[in-house]
């Protein structure tokens, strides 16, 4: 049944630092390796190497630009991939019960062989987490590397999802977040983590961490500094008759 | 969102095929025999036309019947249901109607009341989803309901509350287009709630995560053809509601230009729903365009 869980024993997801993520997309990357080999259906690709080439990703990496109402704009890089959310709406709306969630860990994940790919499900996500594979014909998302964390196969530093292990950043963190002693729920209240449209009452686990406030340029770099400064804020010299003689030729001056 | 012809032609048709069955479930018109045949032919044509297109659109539609199984929770399965049920149950009762001149009077109310039920739940799945606020509106079912009603009203000839009902489904075409142009900016979701960094300054979609296109983009972000979204809403209001309003409420003589006039009048309502319904698509903005700085 599609019913969601009352409360999962733990709460299994991602904490994406948003101040160190440099937007290299090697997470997208891994992401893709790892789930078009292993678990269920392989993330097709439309027209490869056609003009207009398309494909089923799991993970995908937006970057924002922040304008502050003073000071510089700053550019944050986005990771977006499924938040696992609490109540995901994504499962109640399943019309044949592929769609769920573990009551063991709270990982959303899709029952490949029930799926009819009606795609309701990505039309009730906020977040585009879902995306229907088009050779495949059935709905694909992040499943947290369910076949890599608990896999006794793969040594024990593996065992975190493909896009935690690959960030070469650190800016990806997998860990409970139903335990407040877990590192990543210290992690987030300490930065302050945040959920994405909080609003749409999904209740997500993974978490963002906000970018750290930038250094302020100060006025006064370098006591030597108003040495330097122009002498003369009006052109003199030869300069100033060059600017007098060109502003006395038709055409006028801008 | 994406306007799929096989989701326009479903909800059309079959829109009024239940409806028409809504009807004839009533016992309006209370016809039997070989005329009564031709009437639920209709109905059924275009109530399982209408399930049929629905199912092209399926990325599996061979393992459609498992959409009949979570109705606890999925208005979708609720849909499937109800419309299993609503064909069942009218189907016996045309059965009565058409071979044995008879009207089982309570299991046609059954019938009646899964017909108008189908489309309530049809109407329901595109209502609970928060993440497209135009659709997320108490007038999307009364949308439905109403425009199912007007045009069943119009098939079963019932001519003392079709003109009226024509005239509610207009009224709530005109309050839901108003309502549902300010319903994004009403949602308070913005590019700043989606990333979370709009208290921090204004946000701006700087690079996209590839330079192509993907599934989210071709079935969420459907820009073409808004431009022409006010003259198409003319278009499906004349049609849809003020042309068959005209065409019924004209004085005819003859038994054959009154049905002649009757045929037009339904296939101009139509031509007006189907209008709308593309509008109901291509004009709704899913939130997840806001992640791209479209909508």
């Amino acid at each position: 049944m599609t019913e969601l869980p009352n409360s999962t024993d733990r709460k299994m997801g991602l904490v994406i630092d948003l101040d160190t993520c440099v937007g290299c997309h090697a997470c997208v990357i891994s992401c893709k390796g790892w789930n078009t080999e292993n678990y269920g259906a392989p993330l097709s690709d439309q027209n490869p190497y056609g003009g207009d080439p398309s494909g089923t990703f799991l993970n995908r990496v937006h970057s924002y630009e922040v304008q502050p109402a003073e000071g510089h704009a700053q550019l944050i890089h986005f990771p977006k991939s499924c938040l696992h959310c609490e109540d995901a709406p994504c499962v109640t709306v399943c019309p044949t019960g592929a769609s769920y969630k573990r009551a063991e860990d709270g990982i959303v994940l899709v029952n490949e062989d029930h799926c009819i790919g009606c795609g309701l499900c990505a039309w009730s996500c906020p977040y585009g987490a879902r995306e229907l594979d088009l050779a495949e014909g059935v709905m694909k998302k992040c499943t947290l590397c369910v076949d890599r964390i608990y896999n006794e196969n793969l040594p024990e530093v593996d065992r975190i999802p493909s896009c935690v292990r690959t960030c070469p950043a650190g800016a990806r963190h997998f860990g409970d977040l139903g335990d407040p002693d877990s590192d990543v729920s210290k992690l987030v209240a300490e930065r302050g983590g945040m959920d994405l449209m909080p609003e749409m009452g999904t209740k997500p686990v993974n978490k963002y961490l906000p970018p750290r406030p930038k250094d302020q340029i100060e006025e006064q770099i370098d006591i030597l500094a108003p040495l330097l400064a122009p002498v003369a804020d009006e052109p003199q010299g030869f300069m100033g008759w060059l600017d007098k003689a060109l502003d006395k030729l038709p055409g006028g001056a801008n | 969102m994406h306007p799929a012809p096989s989701v326009i032609i479903f909800t059309t048709l079959s829109g009024l095929g239940f409806g028409l069955l809504f009807f004839l479930g009533l016992g309006q018109p209370a016809v039997t025999g070989k005329v009564a045949f031709v009437f639920y032919a209709i109905a059924f044509g275009l109530a399982c036309g209408g399930l049929l297109a629905s199912t092209f659109h399926l990325g599996r539609p061979e393992r459609a019947w498992r959409a009949l199984t979570q109705w606890k929770t999925s208005w979708l399965s609720r849909e499937g249901v109800c419309a299993v049920g609503a064909l069942i149950v009218m189907g016996l009762y045309a059965l009565g109607a058409v071979f044995m001149d008879s009207h089982w009077t309570l299991l046609g109310w059954i019938g009646a009341a899964l017909s108008l039920a189908t489309v309530f739940t049809t109407s329901m799945i595109y209502t609970q989803l928060k993440t497209i606020p135009r659709w997320n509106m108490e007038l999307t079912p009364a949308m439905f309901l109403s425009f199912s009603l007007a045009g069943g009203a119009l098939l079963a000839g019932a001519e003392s509350v079709a003109p009226w009902l024509l005239a509610i489904a207009g009224a709530v075409q005109l309050a839901y287009w108003a309502k549902g142009d300010k319903a994004l900016e009403n949602s308070g979701t913005n590019l700043g709630t989606a990333t979370g960094l709009g208290d921090r300054g204004a946000v701006r979609a700087f690079e996209p995560p590839h330079t192509g296109s993907n599934y989210l983009l071709r079935e969420f972000v459907h820009v073409v053809g808004r431009k022409h979204a006010q003259k198409l809403r003319m278009i499906a209001f004349i049609l849809g509601f003020a042309l068959p309003l005209l065409l019924i409420l004209t004085p005819v003589q003859g038994i054959v230009i009154k049905h002649v006039f009757a045929a037009l009048a339904v296939l101009s309502h139509l031509a007006g729903i189907a209008t709308s319904r593309w509008l109901f698509f291509a004009q709704a903005e899913h939130v997840v365009g806001l992640y791209y700085g479209k909508r």
